[in-house]
């Protein structure tokens, strides 16, 4: 396959280095580590010198289209902006080892009990983990709360289904069949909310769990979610809150009063921790006192003055990730939170759900359809002006310097886009932003030849998503010979 | 849109169209249309039981996925083996090579009650 921009192993010549690392004494190494754990060949490592280390990534980092250089309204990622102060924050870390004395890890220890705190506190929950390593990883840890819960009460084999919205991320049904459920789909009223009729008619002794987001990924609140909670409860049905639209919420509301009994977070969105291409994610997990005795090993606990890690858990799930968890993204989570304190939490939630209206009212008087066209949260959904395709306006937008809204999900909107633009935008970005979208949909309907080839500026033109989803490349790998 | 009048289509856009005492079931032009590219098809495991409107195979594209409902109730007898590598035949082909699977109705007039060309058009044209 001919690429134009090789990979860093492509640029490697035999015997070329940034620095020279000392000798290591002359010790028995196979007397040390065991004979068959000696390498005989070397790793296939690139050999570069320090300069074309740093122009590689340079020029790489330009070729991308990122939240520090452009406006970035990926619906359901809560692209928002990452502060600084955050990397500043987990830098103060990079020494630390998992495999250290916990004695000597006091600092890193309180701040992951702090943040399971905060995170409670914000989510209504009774207990958190921090171990999944991202939102969906986060959901099958909870519906595997969910599952041993029903096992201990010895309804394991009778609840085999998990009812999921059709608005539904696809990680939720994806989880739940994971966890060994049957996903069963709850449709939609007209008004982009769960057809409460629909969903009790679905409720029976043999489910097990609802996966819900509230917001929904339409953007809008679920008004009857008191109801719809209750309706299920009441048939022993556990209720699952996928966090990854709390960003809309926060401090306003918690899953744990609607009366959820387990939520992930995504720290990577609501949470301002770097995502997109690059992370690593955070999906902590927060669940009610009844599910909590399931929870992960360890979690952090406090004692007196000391912060330990509590393995003594003798219902828990197990571990779902090596260590603690995602570390670092922690400490940005924990930063980002003690830095905006309860009232920017607040505050923030507030305008994120602004600027969402703001851009939903605009884009509607420059001939964008909004079909669910009433006040949203975080997030609303848009569809092109009829004749344009969404998958075209998104490419234009690149062109015109702008990360694309998320296209086709939900799937229950045709030609979707999911637009999020959050709360770290300014009106002026906004105000560009419609500017662009009302030039692209002119333009669009004037010259569709135009806008069916679009990118034209971009490193790489239309992409075969064809190929890309059939025949993935996913690993580079040497030419033998 | 492509609605051959040889055979019988649901409101959720499969076709269905008897063969000996068997019906076989694919997606419509109209469907393939909208999904896409398709990049993979999840077929039902021969010998599974299915009521009418139970999702049975999953279609997906570059686009989305999209369950595909069993027209009649009855047994998948056969599945399109040739979709697993080639599930572009889905695009090219909807009506004849793209078929999905083979069901052994359960009762043989369930299919006399699914819509008929003119009525399948009556849906997809409400629905673009
Ligand atoms: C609604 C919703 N749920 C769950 C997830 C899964 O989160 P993650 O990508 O961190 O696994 C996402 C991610 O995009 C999402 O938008």
């Amino acid at each position: 396959m001919k690429r134009d921009f090789p990979v860093i192993f492509e640029r490697s010549r035999s015997g070329r280095r940034g620095t020279r690392p000392p000798r290591p004494p002359e010790v028995d190494l196979a007397g040390l580590l065991g004979a068959e754990n000696l390498r005989s060949a070397p790793p296939r490592l690139p050999e570069v010198d320090e300069l074309t280390v740093v122009r590689h990534y340079t020029n790489l980092s330009r070729r991308q289209v990122g939240v520090d250089t452009n406006f970035y309204p990926l619906g359901s990622c809560t692209m928002k902006y990452n502060p600084r102060v955050n990397e500043a924050a987990a830098a103060l870390f990079t020494e630390l080892h998992p495999y250290q004395d916990p004695e000597t890890a006091q600092g890193a220890l309180q701040i992951m009990y702090e943040l399971q705190e905060y995170l409670a506190e914000i989510t209504g929950m009774d207990a958190v983990t921090l171990q999944p390593a991202a939102g969906a990883h986060g959901e099958l840890t909870g519906m595997l709360l969910i599952r041993v819960y029903h096992e201990s009460r010895g309804e394991g084999e009778q609840r085999r289904v998990v009812l999921v919205p059709d608005s539904a991320h696809g990680s939720n049904p994806a989880t739940a069949s994971m966890a060994g459920y049957q996903v069963r789909e709850v449709p939609s009223g007209p008004d982009g909310e769960v057809d409460l009729d629909a969903l009790r008619a679905a409720l029976g002794p043999e489910v097990a769990a609802i996966m819900l987001t509230n917001p929904n990924t339409l953007g809008l609140f679920e008004r009857k979610i008191l109801e719809l909670i209750d309706a299920a409860h009441y048939q022993g049905v556990q209720l699952y809150y996928d966090g990854a639209n709390l960003n809309a919420i926060m401090g306003w509301a918690r899953p744990g009063d609607m009366g959820f009994d387990v939520v992930h977070l995504n720290l990577h969105k609501t949470f301002s921790t770097p995502h997109g291409g690059g992370g690593p994610g955070s999906g902590p997990v927060g669940a009610k006192a009844h599910l909590a005795p399931f929870l992960p090993v360890p979690t952090v606990k406090r004692e007196g003055e000391r912060y330990v890690l509590d393995f003594d858990r003798p219902q828990t799930i197990g571990r779902m990730r090596s260590f603690y968890g995602n570390f670092a993204v922690m400490v940005r989570a924990y930063t980002y939170i003690r830095m905006l304190g309860a009232e920017g939490l607040k505050k923030a939630s507030a305008m994120a759900v602004l600027n969402a209206n703001y851009l939903r009212k605009k884009l509607a008087e420059v001939g964008y359809k909004i079909p669910y066209d009433r006040l949203c949260k975080h997030e609303f959904i848009a569809q092109p002006p009829e004749g344009l395709k969404a998958l075209d306006v998104a490419k234009a937008l690149l062109d015109y310097g702008y990360h694309p809204p998320t296209v086709y999900f939900p799937l229950i909107v045709k030609e979707a886009m999911m637009i999020e633009p959050t709360e770290t935008e300014s009106k002026e970005t906004l105000d560009e932003y419609v500017e662009v979208m009302a030039e692209i949909a002119r333009r669009g309907l004037e010259d569709p030849e135009w806008i069916a080839h679009t990118p034209y500026h971009t490193p790489v033109r239309r992409l075969d998503e064809v190929a890309a989803n059939r025949k993935p490349v996913l690993r580079w790998r040497p030419e033998e010979g | 849109m492509n609605i051959p009048e040889d055979r019988r289509y649901t409101a959720s856009h499969e076709w269905a169209k008897p063969e000996g005492n068997l019906i076989v079931v694919g997606i419509s032009d109209f469907a393939q249309d909208s999904l896409g590219d398709v990049v993979f098809v999840e077929l039902p495991e021969v010998g599974r039981e299915v009521e009418a409107g139970e999702a049975v195979a999953v279609v997906e594209s570059v686009k989305t996925a999209s369950d595909i409902y069993a027209p009649v109730a009855g047994t998948v007898v056969e599945v399109n083996e040739a979709l697993a590598d080639e599930p572009e035949l889905v695009n090219g082909d909807p009506y004849n090579a793209g078929w999905l699977f083979k069901i052994e109705p359960a009762d043989a007039s369930a299919y006399e009650k699914l819509l008929d060309a003119a009525g399948y058009a009556k849906v997809v044209e409400e629905e673009s």
